[in-house]
Order: C-alpha cells, then sequence, then structure tokens
C-alpha cells in the first residue's frame, strides 16, 4: 500500500466518525445535564430515514438536515417529558423508543427504498487542501466532517470554558447546588436534553446523506451504530474530546478491518464485521472494572508497592459520571 | 442587616411545623436558634431562604416586606445560606464553584476571578488555592469557600444550619472567629443548632423552638453567660432526661484487631491493638472521614484489611467476608437507614422473613407476620406488617433496623444510631442497644454527637487523620478533651501511627 | 382501595386509546385506511383456526422468554441480553441434533439431550453478561448488547461455514433435521403439544418462584437494593448471577423450540426478535406475573397479523411493531400521568 493510499484511507476514517462524532457529542450533551438518550439507536435510524425521505422529495440537501435534527429533538422531548415531567424510568422510555423509532424507519421508510437520492459533495478548502498530508488527511472532505471537527471543539470549549457549560456540569453533578445558585434545574435539563438530541439527529442525515448514502430499510447497515456510540460516550469519560477520540478509534478500527480482511483469509468476514462489540465490551470492562467490589478486595491482600500501582492505574482509566445522572430532582 | 418573621404558619398536611413563629433580628446581631430535631427550626429556615413558602405571615428584611420565591431570589434579596452538607461541587475546581452561577459573561473571566477569590481569602484570613479541587477540601474548609461565595454574591444575612458538625475544633474555632467579624460589616447571621455549647460561645441572643411554636427568647447580658437550665427546660419542655450511666463489662474478648491496618483512598490506619469485651459499648470518635468508618468497615468484614489479624470470639477471621462475620455473630448497621439499612419497596414482614434463616423453599407467611407483630410490639414500631419500610418515620426506620438483629450476637456494630431522631426514640433507642449488653453483646458504635458518645460508651477510640488514641475511660474524659482530641490537639503520645 | 384500582384501569385504557390513535395516525400518513390494517391484523391472526394455531405458536417462545425475564426484572436486571441467549440456545440444541441424529441414540433421547443443551447455552451466554455486570461493572445493557451482536455473528458464520447445507449455503439456515427428531405437531398446524405445555409450565415455575418462595424474595430485595440485601444476609452477586442464568436458560428453551418444533434447522434470525418483544412484554405488566400470559398472546397475535399486511395493504408489517412498542410507551407515560394525579389528590386532602 502505497504512503497516499493509507492516508486517503485515514482521511476516510475521519469522514466515517463524523457521524458517530455527532452521536457521542449530543450524548454527552444530554448525559451531563443528567438525562441518558438511551434511545439512540433508534433516533439515528429514523433521522436518517425521515432526512433522506425529505432531501429526496424536495431535492434540497439542508431540508434534510434540518429534518435530521428536528427528528431527534422530537424523540429527545419524548424523553424529557417522560422522565422529567412524568419521572419514569429514562431506561424504559429510551429502550422503547429506541425500537420505536426503528419500526418507524422500516415502515415509513419503504417508499423511499433504494431510490436515488442526492449526496452531500465534496468540498476541499482551497489553499488548506493542497498541503501535503494535513490536506489529504483534514481538508478534503464534505460539509458535515468539516461540521464534525468544529463540534468537538466548540463542545468542549462549551462544557469546560463558558459560564452556561459550567452550569451545565452543575445540573448533571449535583442538581441541588445548581438550584441554588438560580438555575431552573428542570427546564434546563429539557433545554440541554432536546438540544442533545437534535445533535445526536445529525448523525442520521450525515448517513444517508453522506457516509452511506441512501436509504435501504433494514439491509442499510445503520442498525447497532447508535449502541455503539453511546458506548463510546462511556468510554469519553462524558468529555467531548475524550468521546470524539472513542469515536475515532472506532471508525479506525473499523477501516482497519477491512483493510486487513484480504491478507486473513482465514477470519470470516462475520468476525471483523463483529470485531467492534467484543472491543466495546473491552473498553467498557478497562473503564468500570476499577468500580467493583471484588478488586479492591483482591486487592487489600496484595503487598504495598503492587497494591499502589495496579490502583493508579485503575483510578487513571475509570470514567466517573456525573453524579446525578438518571436522578429526577425536585426542588422540595 | 435587619430581619423581621411576622406570623408564619406552615403546615405539611395535618403537621403543623410552624405555627405563629414572630421574630425580630437586629442587623449586625449573631441569632441563635436553638431546638430538638423535627422542632421546626429547618422548616422557618427554609422559608426564610425560599425553599418553602410560608402558608400564612410575611418576611421584611430591613423594614421592606419582600416575597422570596426560591434560593436564588432570597440570594438577591441579600439571605445566604450555608447547608450542613455544603452545596458545592466536588469534582470541580474552588474558581469553578465560584463562577458556577447563571449571571456573568459567556466567557467568565478566570483571572479576575481568582484575584477576587484571593482579595476575599486575605480579607478573612483563609488560605485555598482557586485551582484545587473541591473534594481534596476538608468539610471545614467547603464551608470557607461557600461563606466567601455567598459573601461576594452580596449576601446581608447568613443562615449556617448546623454548622459545627463533622468539623474539627481547629475549624470551629475558625468559623466562630470568621462569624465575629460580621456584626462589623452590619451582615446578621442566624446560627442553627441543638448544641447549647455553641450557641453559648458565639451568640447575642437566642430563639428557642419547641414542636412548631416559638416558646422563648434570650438576650445576652453583658458578659454573662445564658442561664443554660432554662434553655434546656425551654428545648424540651422539661430538664433534659438522661439515664443513669450502666455498663455491663463482662469477662471474655469478643473482638480482638493485632497489628490491623486499613486503608482507603484518602486514609490509611495502621496497626491498631484493641480487645472488646462482651457486654462493652465502645464509642469512636473523630471528625467525619477520620478513619472511623473505615474501621467499623473493616470489623465487619465489610473492607478487607491489609494488614494484621481480626479475631471474634477468638476465631480468626482475617479477610473473610461479611457473611462469615454475620454468621460468627457480628452484625452491621449503616447510618443511611433507607439506602443501606432497608429495601424500600418491601414490607417490615418481608425484611423480618430475610433476616432470618430461611426454612425450606417456600415461604411460610403466617409464621412471617406472627414474627412481625411480635416484634412490632417489642420494639415499640410504629408500622403494620404489611408497611413498606419506606412509610416509616425515621426513629421507627432505626428501631426496625434494630429489630432485625439475630439472637444471640457477640457484636453489634453501628454507624450513627441516632442521627436525626428526636430525644424520645434516642433514649428508647439505646435502653434497647444496652439490653443487647446484658445479654453479652459488645457494641461498636460512631458518632458525630460527642455527648452521646460520652453518655453511652464505656470506653472511646479517638480518630484523627487514621491515627487511633489509646481507649479511653469514658468516665474519666470530658467533652472538651474529646473536642481537641479530634481537632488533633491534646495527642499525649503519637499512639498507633 | 377500590376506587384507586378503577382509577388504575382507566388511565391503562386510555393508554391503549392513545397508542391506537398515534398508531392510527402513522397509518394514516402512509397514505393505509386505519381501520382496513386493524381488519387485516384481526382476520390475520384470529380469523381462522389455522391462523390461531399460528399464534400459539409464536406464543411458545415470547411467553418462556417472558418468564425468563420477569426473574431479571425482579432482579432489578436489564437483561437486553436475552436476544443473544435465544440464539446461542439454538446454536447448542442444533449442536447436539446434528450430533446425536445419525447415531443410534434413541430420538426421544436426543430430543431431550437437545434442549436440555438449548438450556446451558442460553444459561451460560447469559452468564457472560452477567460476569461482565458483576464483576467488571460493565453495565448488563451494553454488555448485552454486544454478545447479540456477537451471537448473531456465529449464527450467519455457522450457517455459511462450518454447517454449511449441501450445495449452496444459504441464510435459510442449515439442513433440516431428520424427521424423527422433530417434535411432534399437532394435525396439519405448526403447532406443538410438547412445546405448549413446556412454556405453561415455564410461566408457572416463575410465579410459584416469584411469589412464594424465598429465593423470590431475596431475588427482589437484590433488585430494590442489593447493599441492603448484602447486609440483611443475601449473597449478593450469587443472586444476580443466578438470575441471569436463569434467564438464560429460559431464553434457550425459548430458542430450542423454535429449532426444534419450529424450524427444525438453524436459521438466520432464529430469535426473530422475541427477546426484545419478551422485554417490551415484561415491562408492560410489571412484575405482574399472571399477566403476562393473556399480554404475550395479544403480542404474538399482533405479530402473526401483520404479517399479510404487506400483501394485502402493501404496508410493511413493522407497523405492528410501532403498535406494541407505543402501546409500552403510553402506558409507561400513563403511570407517570397518574402518579402525579394521585400526588395532587393526595395533596388535596
Amino acid at each position: 500500500m502505497t504512503t497516499e493510499m493509507i492516508l486517503v484511507g485515514l482521511a476516510g476514517v475521519l469522514a466515517a466518525a463524523a457521524p458517530v462524532i455527532f452521536a457521542v457529542i449530543g450524548e454527552t450533551i444530554s448525559e451531563r445535564a443528567g438525562v441518558i438518550n438511551l434511545s439512540m439507536n433508534g433516533t439515528i435510524l429514523l433521522s436518517a430515514m425521515a432526512s433522506f425521505g425529505v432531501a429526496v422529495t424536495t431535492d434540497n440537501l439542508l431540508l434534510g438536515f434540518l429534518m435530521g435534527m428536528f427528528v431527534g429533538a422530537l424523540v429527545a422531548l419524548v424523553i424529557a417529558f417522560g422522565n422529567i415531567t412524568l419521572r419514569q424510568s429514562q431506561v424504559a422510555i429510551g429502550f422503547v423508543l429506541a425500537l420505536i423509532c426503528r419500526d418507524l424507519s422500516d415502515f415509513l421508510g419503504n417508499p423511499f427504498v433504494g431510490q436515488p437520492g442526492p449526496r452531500l459533495p465534496f468540498a476541499p478548502i482551497a489553499g488548506l487542501a493542497d498541503i501535503p498530508v494535513i490536506g489529504t488527511l483534514f481538508f478534503r472532505q464534505d460539509l458535515m466532517t468539516y461540521a464534525s471537527y468544529l463540534f468537538i471543539i466548540l463542545a468542549w470549549v462549551f462544557v469546560y470554558k463558558t459560564r452556561p457549560g459550567l452550569m451545565l456540569q452543575g445540573i448533571g453533578e449535583k442538581p441541588a447546588a445548581a438550584f441554588v445558585r438560580g438555575a431552573n434545574v428542570n427546564r434546563m435539563r429539557y433545554f440541554y436534553t432536546i438540544l442533545g438530541g437534535a445533535i445526536i439527529g445529525l448523525a442520521g442525515p450525515t448517513f444517508s446523506l453522506s457516509v452511506k448514502a441512501g436509504w435501504k430499510g433494514t439491509l442499510s447497515g445503520l442498525d447497532g451504530i447508535g449502541w455503539i456510540a453511546l458506548a463510546i460516550t462511556i468510554f469519553g469519560g462524558w468529555n467531548p474530546l475524550r468521546a470524539a477520540f472513542g469515536a475515532y478509534l472506532f471508525a479506525f478500527l473499523q477501516w482497519l478491518g477491512l483493510v486487513l480482511q484480504p491478507s486473513l483469509p482465514g477470519v470470516p468476514s462475520q468476525v471483523l464485521q463483529v470485531a467492534p462489540f467484543p472491543l466495546m465490551i473491552l473498553t467498557l470492562l478497562l473503564v468500570n472494572i476499577g468500580n467493583a467490589e471484588w478488586v479492591g478486595r483482591t486487592l487489600a491482600a496484595l503487598p504495598e508497592p503492587t497494591r499502589r500501582f495496579i490502583a493508579r492505574g485503575l483510578r487513571a482509566m475509570r470514567a466517573s459520571p456525573p453524579a446525578a445522572l438518571g436522578v429526577p430532582f425536585e426542588s422540595e | 442587616m435587619k430581619v423581621e418573621l411576622r406570623g408564619i404558619h406552615k403546615y405539611f398536611g395535618k403537621n403543623h411545623a410552624n405555627d405563629d413563629i414572630n421574630l425580630t433580628i437586629p442587623s449586625g446581631t449573631i441569632q441563635g436558634i436553638l431546638g430538638e430535631n423535627g422542632a421546626g427550626k429547618s422548616t422557618l429556615m427554609k422559608i426564610l431562604s425560599g425553599y418553602f413558602h410560608a402558608d400564612q405571615g410575611e418576611i421584611l428584611l430591613d423594614g421592606k416586606p419582600v416575597k422570596i420565591a426560591s434560593p436564588a431570589a432570597a440570594l438577591q434579596a441579600g439571605v445566604g445560606m450555608l447547608h450542613q452538607d455544603p452545596l458545592d461541587f466536588p469534582p470541580m475546581r474552588i474558581i469553578d464553584n465560584f463562577l458556577l452561577r447563571t449571571s456573568g459573561d459567556f466567557f467568565p473571566n478566570r483571572k479576575h476571578a481568582a484575584q477576587d477569590i484571593n482579595l476575599l481569602m486575605k480579607e478573612f484570613g483563609f488560605s485555598l488555592d482557586p485551582e484545587s479541587y473541591v473534594d481534596s477540601l476538608t468539610v471545614g474548609e467547603r464551608q470557607q469557600l461557600e461563606i466567601m461565595r455567598l459573601l461576594f454574591l452580596g449576601a446581608r444575612v447568613f443562615i449556617l444550619d448546623e454548622p459545627t458538625t463533622g468539623i474539627s475544633a481547629a475549624q470551629k474555632a475558625k468559623l466562630f472567629e470568621t462569624l465575629k467579624k460580621f456584626p462589623e460589616q452590619a451582615i446578621t447571621a442566624i446560627f442553627v443548632s441543638h448544641k447549647l455549647e455553641d450557641v453559648e460561645k458565639l451568640c447575642d441572643r437566642v430563639a428557642v423552638l419547641r414542636q412548631g411554636k416559638l416558646v422563648g427568647q434570650m438576650e445576652r447580658e453583658q458578659g454573662k453567660p445564658f442561664d443554660n437550665k432554662k434553655l434546656v427546660k425551654m428545648m424540651f419542655g422539661k430538664e433534659a432526661p438522661l439515664a443513669p450511666r450502666q455498663a455491663y463489662s463482662q469477662e471474655g474478648s469478643v473482638l480482638r484487631l493485632n497489628d490491623v491496618s486499613v486503608e482507603d483512598a484518602r486514609l490509611k490506619i495502621r496497626n491498631v491493638n484493641f480487645e472488646a469485651r462482651a457486654g462493652e459499648v465502645i464509642g469512636l470518635a473523630g471528625m467525619e472521614g477520620s478513619g472511623q468508618g473505615v474501621f467499623l468497615r473493616a470489623c465487619a468484614g465489610l473492607i478487607r484489611t491489609v494488614g494484621g489479624t481480626v479475631q471474634v470470639k477468638e476465631k480468626d477471621l482475617t479477610g473473610k467476608s461479611y457473611h462469615v462475620y454475620k454468621n460468627n455473630g457480628v452484625e452491621f448497621l449503616p447510618a443511611a437507614r433507607l439506602e443501606e439499612g432497608l429495601v424500600p419497596g418491601l414490607s417490615l414482614t418481608e425484611h423480618f422473613q430475610l433476616a432470618e434463616k430461611a426454612e425450606g423453599l417456600f415461604i411460610k407467611q403466617d409464621v412471617g407476620v406472627k414474627l412481625a407483630q411480635e416484634r412490632i410490639a417489642a420494639f415499640n414500631i410504629k408500622g403494620t406488617p404489611v408497611s413498606a419500610v419506606e412509610s416509616l418515620s425515621g426513629g421507627n426506620q432505626q428501631r426496625a433496623l434494630l429489630s432485625l438483629l439475630r439472637t444471640p450476637l457477640s457484636l453489634v456494630l453501628i454507624e450513627h444510631p441516632t442521627r436525626g431522631l428526636d430525644i424520645e426514640s434516642v433514649i428508647y433507642i439505646w435502653s434497647k442497644l444496652k439490653e443487647r449488653c446484658k445479654q453479652g453483646s459488645a457494641i461498636l458504635f460512631m458518632s458525630s454527637d460527642l455527648d452521646e458518645i460520652l453518655q453511652y460508651s464505656d470506653r472511646i477510640l479517638v480518630f484523627f487523620n487514621g491515627k487511633v488514641s489509646q481507649p479511653l475511660d469514658a468516665e474519666k474524659t470530658s467533652v472538651a478533651k474529646l473536642g481537641e482530641m479530634i481537632g488533633g490537639r491534646g495527642w499525649q503520645e503519637e499512639p498507633t501511627a | 382501595m377500590k376506587n384507586t384500582r378503577i382509577s388504575n384501569f382507566g388511565f391503562q385504557i386510555l393508554a391503549v386509546v392513545l397508542a391506537l390513535v398515534v398508531t392510527s395516525l402513522i397509518l394514516i400518513a402512509a397514505g393505509a385506511n386505519p381501520l382496513d390494517a386493524y381488519k387485516n391484523i384481526y382476520a390475520g391472526s384470529f380469523g381462522s383456526f389455522e391462523k390461531l394455531s399460528d399464534v400459539l405458536v409464536a406464543w411458545i417462545p415470547l411467553l418462556i422468554t417472558v418468564a425468563g425475564l420477569l426473574v431479571t426484572f425482579s432482579a432489578g436486571l436489564w437483561n437486553i441480553g436475552v436476544e443473544g441467549q435465544i440464539i446461542m440456545g439454538g446454536i447448542a440444541t442444533t449442536w447436539i441434533v446434528r450430533l446425536l441424529q445419525d447415531t443410534t441414540t434413541p430420538p426421544a433421547l436426543t430430543i431431550a439431550l437437545a434442549i436440555l443443551a438449548g438450556m446451558i447455552g442460553g444459561a451460560l451466554w447469559a452468564a457472560l453478561a452477567g460476569a461482565l455486570k458483576t464483576f467488571g461493572g460493565v453495565n448488563e445493557i451494553f454488555g448485552g448488547l454486544g454478545l447479540n451482536f456477537v451471537a448473531t455473528a456465529a449464527t450467519i458464520w455457522l450457517i455459511f461455514g462450518p454447517w454449511k447445507r449441501p450445495g449452496v449455503a444459504s441464510i435459510a439456515g442449515t439442513e433440516a433435521f431428520n424427521e424423527s427428531v422433530w417434535l411432534p405437531t399437532m394435525g396439519d398446524t405448526r403447532l406443538s403439544l410438547w412445546a405448549l405445555g413446556l412454556a405453561i409450565v415455564s410461566i408457572m415455575i416463575v410465579y410459584f418462584l416469584l411469589q412464594g418462595t424465598y429465593i423470590g424474595l431475596r431475588l427482589k430485595a437484590v433488585g430494590k437494593n442489593p447493599k441492603a440485601a448484602y447486609l440483611l444476609g443475601v449473597p449478593t452477586w450469587q443472586y444476580s448471577m443466578m438470575a441471569f442464568m436463569l434467564c438464560g436458560a429460559f431464553a434457550g428453551l425459548a430458542g430450542a423450540m423454535q429449532v426444534m418444533a419450529v424450524y427444525h434447522r438453524l436459521i438466520g434470525s432464529i430469535s426473530s426478535g422475541y427477546g426484545f418483544l419478551g422485554l417490551l412484554v415484561a415491562m408492560l405488566v410489571n412484575y405482574q406475573v399472571i399477566w403476562s400470559v393473556p399480554v404475550a398472546l395479544f403480542f404474538a397475535a399482533l405479530n402473526i397479523g401483520g404479517i399479510q399486511l404487506p400483501i394485502i395493504l402493501k404496508l410493511d408489517s413493522s407497523i405492528t411493531g410501532i403498535l406494541q412498542g407505543t402501546l409500552v410507551l403510553f402506558v409507561l407515560m400513563m403511570e407517570g400521568v397518574r402518579q402525579r394525579f394521585m400526588k395532587r389528590a393526595g395533596e388535596k386532602q
């Protein structure tokens, strides 16, 4: 393989990661506010279908993307209403919505299956695209890939450097303390859940109008990505930068699987296709195992230096969720 | 700022939590509010700080009537509250805690904020690094942070809810020093407590609440202390009923620790040697997080010791799990009753069925109900066999926990046996515990209430930052001495560290 | 007391009505007449004896799966991995049949061993999700989902690889078993009375387990408050693992029934989504074991009734999935509305 081919391949990885980036950033924002959006897998499918449908019917890409955001926001609104106003389990509502949205994408998407549709054009950035290596990697992409870079940075700056971002951390960490600081906790949770949902809703059209353009119903190959994105959010420790890293790692491993397949004839293709899932389990194991009780007990039986060393390693990997994630708030 | 409360009424269902409270607090004074748990102190303070709305009555600040709709609105009007459990954000930095509010620039200027913090700290003699994380601070330091934050946001009235619980003697001195600076700046402080001693030291005036009513007020006469007896009488309606000390210490070791070491992420306890005899009550004193909690759990096998041996009734149980300890007659009662002790959603009967040894596969309902009825009567629990535990009051939940203990027992380990309970329940629970001692069980308990420790223990272990004192004879020590030791002063030797 | 029960019932009826309204709106949006669609679904499920027997065929794996899921739900666990556990049950069953069908083993013994193997296969796959949860701190939702995908891939790999049909391999499955090891069916229907009996026994076992035994009580305690259950003397992680493995064994039994009584081979989609459907049913009945019997029957009827929609009305059969989902969603929502309503009524008193 030539260097050029590898570069183009890696550029493809950046593009392929873009929808996952939108999904994990949307989820990170929602969970930072304390609400888990478990519907993600269904939301992505439905927004992919709906935006493709709109784009085909109106021949307007922008309307397609707006439709995706609208679908994402709408599903998030149902979760917010069920959880914040009606106090039902986020997991239950999210899971049911994941199934409903998947079925809806099948049902309503039926007429669009296999239709030719518009596709987001490549938009190399004049000047930057000609820089060796970097240009090929980063600046010969389409608009949504550029947007994904921007979203990572914006989300990070927002969460850690701005005043509303600090408040967002506050309402997910200790809503009672945010409340005495003047936050209308439940209204803000509504807002961020819907905002997060809208961003997740960008993942759909980024698939159906760009990365995997078109709509093929259940054969679109999108089913399952939402669940992986949820795992990446945990891996990312609710930090946009670390989450984006997770998304890139995931896309890179998928690409690696494709590239390596011809040179590994003994490994059936099914194995490489599902490789991300055991990997997802493994990464979750790494970030979570430090919390398990038996680990503490076992460590206590070890000699001091070994104990110190392992404990430090586990703590470095561990990701702790916002303290009030999934906990409803009532101001007495 | 002058605070006036006029004709405040508050009902919770049928419970008249505040009954026509009239109280005027002159600007720049330190007002004590005394009363036992459930007397209506916190309700009144929550009305003043915007958590609750009074059903009747009005609040005047500096003579102007105000409507306080929320805690944030209260702070805007100048009323800030310092909560017992500081309302800050432990995983965030001090500076972020300061910046976290609704008003201000979109991109806050961290440099300016750091300067502001440092300036305030100089004024009040605190020293904290603005960039350090809140979870690395002690409770006392977190209080300092909250005080500064509230001052910075313009609080002119401070409500302090039991602020001396869980902080060291040195930090308490510091807190009092800070509060004594308030009058110069015309800042009013309202100090809510059930500890006479603290009110005594600090306050200019005292108001006493009992059963929702304001039952009396007292003003400090120049240089003279308050009339303690009178205050106690106002608080309880009679003079404090203290049972005579009883000791049931018997022959025979129940728990023996040889060179035991325990640790958690923050704290190391090293080489403790200790023996508890049958029938003995051992109190563990120390400010929150000094090691007594880790120690207590290690004695139950809930945390594995990293060195040394643990023997229960001469049997070596080192490294075994809690269930092995339990089979050897050890039981642990946690402080968080509904989080760790009881199962919300299950009835009292189901709890007894869980706690007793099961016979056969199928549950015999009638046996369970009969057992529940017996225990409910024996422990004076206000509830029925089918009551869900979460519907019981705190005192009844604690009684339920005690009633779940099996017989016979060698050792009972208790976290905060009476926290948040009214005086009647406290006395009842200790009478039940002392019955256990008569039967030969030893009791180890931790409490942040030094009076409780002194009153009920035979011997006392003091914890400071992972250090454990030699056992002190409860008869020969005093609250003052314990207070010094939990603050790290007056340790005669370097005992076990 | 009686009043609240009536009002509970009222809220649930309202939930059903709302679910029907929303589904009808979706049908109208797709240009279909909702009444026609519902009529078709009814005719396709209860319209004839043959259809009814098909409904019962679908009811069997669903009810067995729900029986298992009620155990994990009681223990406070979201066993989303149930889908993979059904698949692993199917795989293990197929493996044993392929191993024994051409030997001298009596067919009855082969069938019994194959079903047992299915239960063990499901239980072991569930144990994996359980171990990840109890020893690795990996939430069972993510562990289970990952294992579902792995199980599906394993099926496809087996069908196209080692267990390939002679000639052309296809997603339609492995070669059919010898007829001697098929579970006998009733008349010319696909309904096996043996399977039906096992389903009914399964739900009865779970009913008695959860209502009247110490094991059931301890499972509930672990589900509601594991810390307190541990302090009260319940071996917590062992009970969590047991719940996973019991559920997995039931799921494996469901998979074994699909293989032995319905398809007589391993097919690519052996679980047919009964795992997720079972989760919906279990959520809907909210721990009340008895109710799972009619609700599972209703859901099975919807599944079967939807099959002919694409042929007759040119509608995708996923509409029945939408109806099932919205039904659960609105029941959850209405429960929330009811709680708010009761609370407000309580405050007024």
